[in-house]
């Protein structure tokens, strides 16, 4: 006989411990999670830097410490954890297929999955940088984990390409050990990351932030030398005599993160090619009944705290389905991104009289901007804001008894 | 005078403060709300940041172990708290929250441990 599970989480990280804690906590009795590193905490174990927690805990933590109150949380439960396993497939009927050392190829029937397996960084192979394939190019993610958790300081001179979260973040931690930073290049006009972190990283330690360049050549014979960095006109096509050379044994992307859905593309469940997540409902259940996805691995977050309290939804949405089997067909309808908004989350929703939390992004930065959200034609809610940054993911938590007919929804923002 | 430029981090929208010093008062401009002024004035008269870092740690899981201050200790003795934190090796075991630095470079603020590290 099969291993059978009400629900099984894949990934142990922020979204995998919090949705594994939704399921256990709102009656799945048999819960287990599958995390393929030595440890739980995912990501969360190398961003040692602090502004974890606010929302969820109400107060300031390092990522290692956020991850140990989840685990602390998790030892209070009798949910199974298995570490060094690999998931290799699932299916649609809910097997999941997984190995690991000791218990070899082993096959379980789960009830529910909740897919939690975060992303991957986007490497110079996705964005096409010129010139030799030298060492010491690598993505700041790779960097930070062989600095934070393994004690390696991967360069000495170095330059960051991209100025999202994670690339600020490395500028403050090179320079720290005593690396020197000689500047972060940003393609667009305006920086991807928090203007904490811009303060805090950059200007606390005077380092330059080159808005609207990019890198023109690398050279160096093994190992990196010499980057040029060119000013970028408004197409992104780089413009003649704004070479700048640096001298620098080290170049870090901070480029962009792709949600790891691979497990989910092979049996075929509908993506979203925006997020390069799932398609979700508002129960964060996938097309595939009884398969839910939450966390990176269905959009990309900037923070853990709204990590969690999307994950844990989806895992109680899970145990609902597996006590319940609650298979509402009726009233489904779907909410669109429309003017400036780059993608919203949840895809659908079920008319009923609970509340929805939207996410979505806004696709440039605007001021004094008007929120509305529409049911067809006609607009259901306003929401003014004095700013809405691409960086920022907008959270607005709506009850769906607003929502009287069956049009679809729709997110829009204009200037005002 | 004094003149001190800065972006204010209180809210995502990222005001470019001006603070001048005159006649002993100082003064704040570009803000858009009330919460820039303190936040202008903190960063000039005693700005304040956490710091996190890592230390040596040996028999454990990992060979690092991530510290922070358990408060924020003044901008300028990052550096010097630096220096302080990468002369210390632990051993395993050590628990979350443990003090591995009592009073940092002479202030009242300790550097902690962020999480647990197993021996093994």
């Amino acid at each position: 006989m099969m291993n059978q599970y009400d629900v099984v989480v894949i990934g142990g990280g922020a979204g995998g411990m919090s949705s594994a804690l939704g399921a256990y906590q709102n009656g799945a009795k048999k819960v287990l999670l599958v995390e393929r590193d030595i440890e739980l905490g995912g990501i969360l174990q190398q961003c040692i830097h602090n502004g974890f927690g606010l929302h969820h805990y109400k107060e300031e933590l390092t990522g290692p410490a956020y991850a140990e109150r989840l685990k602390q949380e998790l030892m209070d439960t009798e949910i199974d954890i298995k570490l060094q396993t690999t998931v290799l497939k699932i299916t649609k009927d809910k097997e999941v297929h997984m190995m690991n050392e000791k218990d070899g190829y082993q096959v379980i029937q789960a009830k529910a999955i909740i897919a939690s397996n975060g992303c991957r960084e986007r490497t110079r192979h996705q964005i096409d940088i010129p010139g030799k394939r030298l060492s010491g190019i690598m993505t700041a993610g790779l960097a930070q984990r062989y600095l934070n958790i393994d004690g390696y300081l991967v360069g000495k001179k170095v330059l960051i390409l991209g100025s999202g979260d994670i690339g600020l973040i490395m500028a403050r931690r090179m320079t720290l050990e005593g690396a020197k930073v000689l500047g972060v290049a940003e393609i667009m006009p305006y920086s991807n990351g928090l203007n904490r972190n811009i303060v805090q990283c950059l200007h606390d330690y005077d380092i330059p932030l080159y808005l609207s360049h990019t890198i023109a050549k690398v050279s160096g014979n093994d190992r990196l030398e010499q980057v040029t960095l060119s000013e970028v006109d408004e197409k992104f096509q780089m413009k003649e005599g704004t070479n700048k050379t640096f001298e620098v044994d080290t170049l870090l992307l901070s480029v962009g993160l792709i949600p790891d859905n691979k497990l989910l593309t092979d049996i075929s469940v509908k993506m979203n090619p925006i997020t390069n997540g799932a398609y979700v409902n508002d129960k964060y259940q996938t097309n595939i009944e009884g398969i839910f996805a939450c966390g990176n691995s269905l959009h990309v977050h900037d923070l853990v705290d709204y990590v969690s309290e999307e994950s844990y939804e989806a895992g109680k949405n899970a145990a609902n389905y597996v006590l319940h089997q609650n298979k509402v067909k009726q009233n489904i309808i779907n909410v669109k991104s429309s003017d400036h908004i780059h993608y919203v989350i949840p895809n659908q929703i079920m008319l009923d009289n609970k509340n929805v939390a939207f996410k979505f992004r806004v696709t440039k930065p605007m001021e004094k901007a008007l929120i509305m959200i529409k049911q067809g034609n006609k607009i259901v809610i306003e929401i003014k804001k004095r700013h809405l940054l691409p960086a920022e993911m907008e959270n607005v938590k709506v009850n769906k008894k607003v929502f009287k007919y069956d049009d679809d929804i729709s997110i829009e923002v204009k200037g005002v | 005078m004094f003149k001190k430029e800065m972006t204010c981090i209180v809210c995502p929208r990222g005001c470019i403060l001006t603070v001048t010093k005159k006649d002993g008062d100082y003064q704040v401009e570009g803000n858009l709300c009330k919460r820039g002024i303190n936040y202008g004035i903190k960063e000039v008269i005693n700005p304040v940041r956490q710091v996190t870092s890592t230390v040596k740690i040996e028999d454990s899981i990992h060979p690092r172990l991530p510290v922070v201050t358990d408060k924020e200790i003044s901008k300028d003795l990052i550096f010097e708290v630096m220096d302080e934190i990468n002369k210390v090796t632990l051993k395993a075991p050590i628990h979350y929250r443990d003090i591995i630095i009592k009073n940092i470079c002479g202030t009242d603020v300790n550097i902690i441990a962020s999480r647990s590290m197993d021996h093994i």
